[in-house]
């Protein structure tokens, strides 16, 4: 089996995406965690079903790139569709960076103690 | 149906449904360096792969015929994750340090927490850029030493060799441990959050 994404035909992503090579935004984080809101129905493009079917626990953006091998850019196109469609949701990072751009101490803290306990 | 999604997730254990805060670290090193091991270690999950391309235009005019060229940069990365409790979870990406990777750090890595320079002493050259572009990219860092055996080198001398500042952490570790992959990143982690609450008292 080889590595999907590399080697496939310019034309494959093309059509994935209905011609389109950027997102409307860059909303979706490679950690922004998706959660479907509906299920798959019949006739949905298939990279769609799949994503709901992936997201029915929180996934991140680059968890589905790598289970559809997909890369990161076509897929944020796939799930800005779903999002104007309402059948996802999703839960963006709160780095909440600071003026000079370091993460919050308290976010810190808590990744501290997480990282200790396991 | 529940088979359907374990064809696309493999054997991937789900997220809590109340995950909701996901952070980044990101792990640089050259080829062979240790990176996908150390991910391994300390992942709640088997490392998947994925990649990003980019298209740019060519910079300058660089054929005779006046076409603008352009070039499709792809990389490649491994990631991992922990989660760390009920809502956070960490991502961590190995990132291949050469020059292609830099232009898409700031699509993908913005927001990133901070990175891990994973050197192997006995090819530091291979880093040197690694830490050029962190710097320039203002990212915090620590470097990690990836202990292969072979000669032993000082702190002091890969310091020297690495032209690192004082203030930026350098610890020894062992890529194939957990404990010792844990420790890089709480040591990462640590130097962070002392950046960040002395930016804070400054400003304030």
């Amino acid at each position: 089996m080889k590595r999907p994404g590399r080697d496939d035909d310019p034309d494959r992503l093309y059509t994935v995406t209905g011609g389109r090579s950027r997102s409307g935004t860059d909303a979706f984080d490679l950690v922004t965690l998706v959660v479907s809101e509906s299920e798959p129905t019949p006739g949905m493009q298939s990279e769609h079903a799949s994503i709901l079917r992936i997201c029915r626990s929180p996934t991140a953006v680059v968890e589905i790139a790598s289970d559809l091998g997909l890369p990161v850019s076509i897929v944020r196109i796939l799930l800005g569709d779903l999002h104007a469609a309402g059948r996802i949701t999703a839960r963006h990072p709160r780095t909440a960076a600071s003026a000079d751009q370091l993460p919050d101490p308290e976010i810190l803290k808590q990744v501290l103690v997480g990282l200790r306990n396991l | 149906m529940d088979s359907a999604t374990s064809d696309l997730t493999g054997t991937r254990p789900p997220l809590r449904s109340t995950a909701d805060n996901g952070l980044k670290i990101v792990i640089v090193g050259g080829f062979g360096v240790g990176k996908t091991t150390m991910v391994r270690s300390v992942s709640d999950i088997r490392p998947l792969n994925t990649e990003e391309t980019m298209t740019r235009a060519g910079e300058g005019v660089d054929n005779a015929d006046d076409v603008p060229s352009k070039t499709t940069t792809t990389i490649a990365f491994d990631f991992g994750r922990i989660s760390l409790n009920d809502r956070t979870v960490l991502y961590l990406f190995g990132a291949p340090g050469q020059e292609r990777f830099w232009f898409l750090w700031d699509r993908l890595f913005t927001g990133t927490l901070g990175a891990v320079v994973l050197v192997d002493t006995r090819r530091l050259v291979d880093s040197w850029y690694a830490i050029d572009r962190l710097e320039q990219h203002g990212m915090p860092f620590i470097v990690a030493r990836n202990d292969f055996g072979g000669p032993h080198y000082s702190a002091e001398d890969v310091r020297e060799a690495l032209d690192l500042p004082d203030d930026i952490p350098l610890i020894e570790c062992d890529a194939r441990s957990r404990e010792s992959s844990k420790e890089v990143l709480i040591t990462l982690v640590n130097h962070l959050y002392t950046l960040s609450s002395s930016a804070r008292e400054s400003t304030t």
